[in-house]
């Protein structure tokens, strides 16, 4: 379990100011005529051994944050310090390209699809070992031993080294794309809506091995996900995003059961819950998720929220702390009273 | 609401028994709907759900008769009751028809509208959506292109998409996620289809757009007393929209009943499994979630007797694995194929 602000835990990841904003150019001479604001000034950190959750809606900048922290693109700015295995911490963001390869060992990914994240022509083996032999790790022998091992250890069969990804389901390619993942004894894996492409039987049992592999490997996750049922059955803590920009972070029971954003609620409730009688009266939201490129003044969601006043038409909020480890950026955050779900 | 009384002893509005649609490929035979039999009560919505491979999504292109080559329904029947309200009543073996005649060609469209899964596919992106729909509008009634224009505003309209006089004549790729899944459900709506086939109509949306859509469908229900057969994978989508739920498991239903039996008593053991092993969002904190055993065979790999049987912790040897049960109702309840319940 993470440790929520006890004296002996470890910042693994310190998420400062990220920004990555995306030109939009247009004419003969592509000049530039705006840019979308992808992710805008998100801070946040990740404890060591812990799981944080970045949930949102389709372009609320989750993945792309997440693409900045694996520095698989540049940040616009901001800091993203990491503590390595060997105790320094160094600024993901800012580092050249040269002095990122031994960084990448530590931080892993493992993607959303399992059919186009495996390359088809190679075998199970190729695939497993490649982190290994682009890192250099090994002999031959100990490479495949430790292949063998992985196999093991996601729940696999070792004898299966030699086969390509299409004999394989959904669910076994995800349990390969995560050996994939642990080859190099990474300290944080970015998962990236893991397991929102397989079947409901099939989710339980990959999230099921998540957990196991963190409590056995010492993993700290970066869980990004729209699901918020995955969502409550993996994190420690969670942190929902809307255009750009984290509006509530919290403890993950207490975000779920007492949010203090009209987003959270509202997003909460949308959630179809499987049981009849509980078809409760849901807030359905009006309209669309606001426009990156060209966002409504002060707060970006006031269009949509129920509670709004004209200071949330013309102040953008800050993310405030307003109980020892919940962060929500709303004006009105103190006084309104939400629902959430579940005791 | 519809009176219950009178309901109840109203004929279903269609009638699938025995349903077997096969594809006939190089490698063999995948029997994606292999006997296959419910009913689906009128003015009702009946959720069909499973995992990927169940045939949940065959079964909706049989009905409608669109199963592509190699696929043929080899036996079985569809058996659609029309009203007098639309034009011919009576009964029609839908699995009878020539996929390309008239009849069934007036049937779809006109008696089953069909809303898909992914918007931006099923338009198409040379022509405008407002086109799109006129065309359909012309080819089911008899009327100008004005006044197919003008049923087609009011569709757009009615489905709640602002400005519909400006949008119906722009190009899906133009509209959002929602509004083209909204544009999607006009269109099978133009021509006042009595009984509407959804297949997956929210999986490509975010959450507050699918409650937007369920919404939407509800409202519209109500108001012109359709028929909905929804087939998700989603059961939080079930429950919250359907009155009568089919579960299948390889092309087989499993088990069939209203919703509130199927989410508070499930006989099946498949049913009970699936119920037990989807994260909630009622959940405690970091919990492991209990398992289904395996995983869904693959289809030319069939499993003898009760296709579940290899995953089942319920499991008779010797009787699971010889004879394959059939759908059969539990004392009064919902029917269940499954030998705990119907010794062989």
């Amino acid at each position: 379990m993470g440790g929520l602000g006890v004296g002996s835990s470890v910042r693994l990841l310190d998420v400062k100011g990220l920004r990555k904003f995306f030109p939009i150019r247009k004419g003969f001479l592509k000049r530039e005529v705006g840019q979308v604001r992808a992710v805008d000034d998100v801070s946040f950190h990740v404890e060591k051994g812990e799981t944080l959750s970045l949930v949102g809606e389709s372009g609320c900048g989750k993945t792309t944050t997440a693409r900045c922290i694996l520095r698989a693109i540049t940040p616009t700015s901001g800091q993203t310090l990491f503590r390595g295995q060997d105790g320094s911490v160094v600024d993901v963001a800012s580092l050249p390209k040269s002095q990122l390869r031994p960084l990448r060992r530590q931080m892993q990914m493992i993607f959303q699809d399992p059919f186009s994240s495996l390359n088809p022509r190679r075998t199970l083996f190729d695939i497993v070992a490649e982190p290994l032999v682009a890192n250099e790790v090994g002999t031959r022998q100990e490479r495949v031993d430790r292949v063998a091992e992985l196999l093991r250890l996601v729940g696999l069969r070792p004898e299966y080294m030699r086969r390509y990804p299409h004999a394989f389901s959904g669910g076994q390619r995800q349990r390969i794309g995560i050996a994939r993942a642990l080859a190099l004894n990474p300290s944080l894996i970015v998962a990236d809506e893991p397991v929102s492409a397989l079947d409901v039987s099939v989710q339980a049992q990959i999230l099921n091995l998540m957990l196991r592999l963190q409590a056995q490997l010492d993993l700290t996750y970066l869980f990004v996900a729209h699901d918020l049922s995955v969502v409550k059955h993996v994190s420690d803590r969670v942190a929902v995003m809307y255009v750009g920009k984290i509006v509530e972070m919290a403890e993950t029971q207490r975000l779920f059961t007492a949010p203090r954003h009209p987003y959270t609620e509202a997003l909460l409730s949308a959630v179809p819950k499987p049981d009849p009688r509980l078809r409760a009266h849901r807030i359905v939201l009006e309209g669309e998720v606001a426009d990156a490129a060209n966002p409504p003044s002060g707060c970006y969601f006031h269009p949509r929220c129920r509670y709004a006043v004209d200071a949330c038409r013309q102040e953008t909020p800050r993310l405030e702390e307003i109980e020892p480890g919940h962060f929500v950026s709303c004006h009105r955050a103190r006084e309104l009273t939400l629902r959430g779900v579940g005791q | 609401m519809v009176d219950p009384v009178t309901d109840s002893r109203a004929a279903p509005i269609l009638s699938v028994r025995d349903l077997k649609t096969h594809f006939f490929q190089d490698e063999g035979t995948v029997r994606a709907v292999d006997g296959a039999s419910f009913d689906v009560p009128r003015r009702k919505t009946l959720g069909i759900v499973g995992e990927s491979g169940c045939g949940k999504s065959v079964t909706a292109r049989s009905i409608l008769r669109i199963v592509e080559r190699p696929g043929r329904i080899v036996g079985g029947s569809i058996l659609l009751r029309r009203d007098a309200g639309n034009g011919r009543a009576g009964e029609v073996d839908l699995a009878g028809l020539d996929p390309a005649g008239y009849e069934m060609r007036q049937i779809r469209g006109g008696d089953i509208g069909l809303i898909f899964q992914e918007p931006m596919t099923s338009f198409s992106p040379v022509h405008t959506v407002g086109n799109q729909i006129i065309e359909t509008i012309q080819l089911h009634q008899n009327v100008s292109v004005e006044a197919a224009r003008l049923k087609a505003t009011e569709m757009l309209h009615l489905v709640g998409i602002p400005k519909p006089e400006r949008r119906l004549d722009e190009y899906a790729f133009q509209l959002s996620g929602g509004l083209r899944q909204r544009a999607m459900i006009a269109m099978a709506l133009s021509c006042g289809p009595r009984i509407l086939i959804a297949d997956e109509p929210t999986t490509a949306l975010d959450v507050t757009t699918q409650a937007q859509i369920l919404d939407l469908l509800r409202h519209l229900q109500d108001r012109e007393g359709m028929t909905i057969i929804l087939i998700t994978h989603n059961l939080g989508v079930v429950a919250e929209m359907c009155d009568e739920v089919v579960v299948m498991y390889l092309g087989r239903v499993v088990e069939q009943g209203p919703v509130d039996a199927i989410f508070h008593a499930p006989k099946h053991p498949y049913t009970q499994a699936l119920l037990r092993s989807i994260p909630s969002i009622h959940a405690t904190v970091r919990t492991e979630l209990p398992t289904i055993a395996g995983s869904i065979p693959h289809p030319y790999n069939r499993p003898s007797g009760c296709p579940f049987h290899p995953r089942c912790p319920d499991f008779m040897p010797g009787t699971c694995d010889r004879s394959e049960p059939s759908l059969r109702p539990v004392e009064d309840g919902p029917g269940v194929s499954c030998f705990l319940y119907h010794p062989a």
